[in-house]
């Protein structure tokens, strides 16, 4: 066994889901003001399933990951999540979010706290784990997004890449069921995509549920289970990648597929 | 002479020189700040001429010429052998204590001290910014200075503390409390009302916004006005409160909503990020707003927040008109004393309330502008 296996055996697992669809999307529909944003999505996400979601800009894809949240409501259809349904209930939408991690294209960490506060921050406040123990979590999530030495720098202080990377670590500090990823890479200098990608390709092999909006194809390739592609707020072709890459079904995917691959 | 298209590569480094002389030193300053260009001479010129003017007559009359020692009028009246007379700094040495405490008993004066002191101390604590604890700096300055604070200064006999009515407290004791509840007292209302005027509940937006567009649309002496003439028409007689806490309620009614404008700002410039990512860890409202939002918010606020505290400071010479003795009035009763009758008194004693509010209003200012600094250096914390 490499060190490698021994570092990723003492990963944790992500959290069990109670149903066997972790999301489930019937018939949503969303406007913003009278822009139809999002129109009639249907999209059933299995437990330990990794979907790519891809498509244009303002095809609606950032706001359909938002919905299973509840960052953004939606005004027509419903949503489940771990079979919770998102309503207006506040209870509900927080006991979601609470196992649904989300990492943003921005990072949104918490400037004025350390890493280690960044990561210890919700453990502490929302499941009311004591300091010791939570911060001894950070640390092992630090050491698996591989930047144990940066845990008392602030966010300012560590490059782009870093601070992805903290930013899926703070998420999975709350041992979430279901990751959601909107745009990780798009705002990292090329150089530092690699080393994000890759810790969600680990993260991938442990099973993780995953949801992730992205362009990175290579990346879509190697760890997605089924490729989504939007345009215009709608969901236009949902394949496996190797019949979505090689043999796209539809004109507007085949169209966006050769702009984006080159 | 190599076309532009020669390939070239650097042979010899290139070591740092020193500027060209002339742009360095003094008269290198003075060259490129004051004398650069007819216009800038031209200014330069006015200035010092207005310094010339102002500032000699004035160190003559508060310094050269001025009485330091005495112990009556005669002290500072102009005799044959001393025809100019300055600042009679001998009024204000023997009303000293008058003008710090106004008619607070003698022997209870160490309770004004002890809450100068507990204030100063909170002070300190929250304006230093890598004080350790800062958030127990808070607790202190917000919670337990304004219990600590009423049981020093108004008394509670069971501690042995006898009562001192607040028509006794006067002077700079006075001036400090309404300015110190005008922040402690305000800022969290204001906090509220920011939040209130952002939230996503209409009722609560809307009774925010009337309540912070009508206060500010009032002059604060009108809010003195009713906080003592109309509060007790509103309460039962029982109730009455003091004269004093009424002024207070009404000072801190006004600058609450002022804040509240101040810190909606800093709310606003906190990036909408933040808060979804603080609500997509699970954190409900009060928890994002007291771990990750306001931190955030009042930082960038500081600075504003200092030049509110600064403008409160010098309102509070309004509560005279609803007959609080604060500073200006302790003065103003002292000035005309026939003890102390002379042509400069009165000077004399505007030129010692003036200092006292510039040099107050003059370090909130330095300290406003080194926040502005810090946070403009990218102090991320």
């Amino acid at each position: 066994m490499t060190g490698a296996d021994n570092a990723r055996a003492e990963f944790l697992k992500p959290a069990p889901l109670r149903t066997a669809v972790a999301v489930e999307m019937i018939d949503v529909n969303k406007w913003f003001g009278s822009f139809h944003v999002l129109r009639n999505i249907h999209l059933k996400v299995m437990g330990g399933e990794r979907i790519v979601i891809c498509g244009p800009s303002g095809s609606g894809k950032s706001t359909l990951i938002r919905c299973i949240n509840g960052l953004e409501e939606h005004q027509r259809g419903r949503i489940i999540v771990d079979g919770v349904e998102l309503t207006g209930d506040v209870k509900k939408i927080e006991e979601i979010r609470r196992d649904v991690g989300m990492v943003f294209q921005q990072f949104n960490l918490f400037p004025h706290l350390t890493v280690l506060e960044n990561l210890t921050l919700a453990p502490i406040w929302v499941r009311r784990m004591p300091r010791r123990r939570a911060e001894e979590i950070a640390r092992h999530y630090l050491q698996r997004v591989k930047i144990p030495e940066q845990a008392d720098k602030y966010p300012a202080q560590l490059s782009g890449g870093q601070q992805q990377r903290v930013a899926i670590a703070r998420a999975l500090c709350m041992n979430p069921k279901i990751m959601l990823f909107d745009e990780p890479t798009s705002a990292l200098d090329p150089e530092m995509v690699k080393e994000v990608l890759d810790v969600m390709i680990e993260l991938a092999r442990d099973g993780m549920t995953m949801i992730v909006v992205s362009h990175e194809m290579g990346f879509a390739r190697q760890v997605a289970d089924r490729m989504v592609f939007m345009d215009e707020g709608q969901i236009i072709e949902v394949n496996t990648p190797e019949a979505f890459f090689s043999n796209p079904q539809h004109e507007r995917t085949r169209l966006f597929l050769s702009q984006i691959l080159h | 002479m190599p076309s532009p298209q020669t390939p070239f590569v650097a042979l010899i480094p290139i070591p740092p020189a020193p500027p060209p002389h002339g742009e360095r030193g003094v008269f290198g300053w003075l060259r490129a700040n004051l004398f650069c260009g007819p216009l800038n001479i031209a200014l330069t010129l006015v200035c010092v001429l207005l310094i010339l003017l102002a500032v000699p007559p004035m160190i003559k009359f508060l310094l050269l010429d001025a009485v330091w020692s005495g112990s009556d009028r005669n002290a500072c009246l102009a005799r044959p052998e001393r025809p100019v007379v300055g600042a009679c700094w001998a009024f204000v040495a023997e009303r000293i204590n008058f003008f710090v405490y106004g008619f607070y008993p003698i022997e209870e004066r160490w309770r004004v001290d002890l809450f100068f002191a507990a204030l100063a101390f909170g002070i300190g604590w929250l304006t230093w910014l890598d004080a350790p604890r800062r958030g127990l700096g808070m607790l202190y300055f917000f919670a337990v200075l304004p219990v600590i604070s009423f049981v020093l200064l108004y008394g509670a006999p069971r501690l042995g503390l006898p009562i001192v009515e607040t028509a006794k407290w006067g002077g700079i004791l006075v001036t400090v409390v309404v300015a110190a509840v005008g922040i402690v007292v305000a800022l969290p209302i204001g906090i509220l009302l920011a939040l209130g005027r952002r939230s996503s509940m209409p009722a609560v937006r809307l009774l925010s916004v009337i309540y912070i567009e009508f206060v500010r649309g009032v002059p604060l002496i009108t809010v003195l006005f009713m906080a003592s003439v109309m509060l007790p028409l509103f309460l039962p007689e029982v109730w009455s409160p003091d004269k004093l806490l009424r002024a207070l309620i009404g000072v801190a009614m006004f600058s609450a909503a002022y804040l509240a404008e101040v810190v909606r700002a800093g709310l606003q410039a906190t990036p909408r990020g933040q808060y979804e990512a603080a609500v997509a860890l699970g954190l409900g409202y009060w928890k994002t707003m007291y771990l990750v939002i306001l931190p955030q918010a009042l930082k960038i606020t500081i600075p504003n927040l200092v030049n509110s505290a600064i403008g409160l400071f010098k309102d509070t010479t309004l509560v005279f008109v609803v007959g609080i003795f604060d500073l200006l009035k302790t003065v103003e009763a002292s000035r005309i004393d026939p003890k102390w009758a002379t042509p400069v008194t009165s000077l004399t004693g505007y030129a010692f309330v003036g200092l006292f509010y510039f040099v107050g209003c003059y370090v909130m200012s330095r300290y406003a502008r080194y926040v502005e600094a810090r946070l403009a250096r990218g102090e991320q914390r």
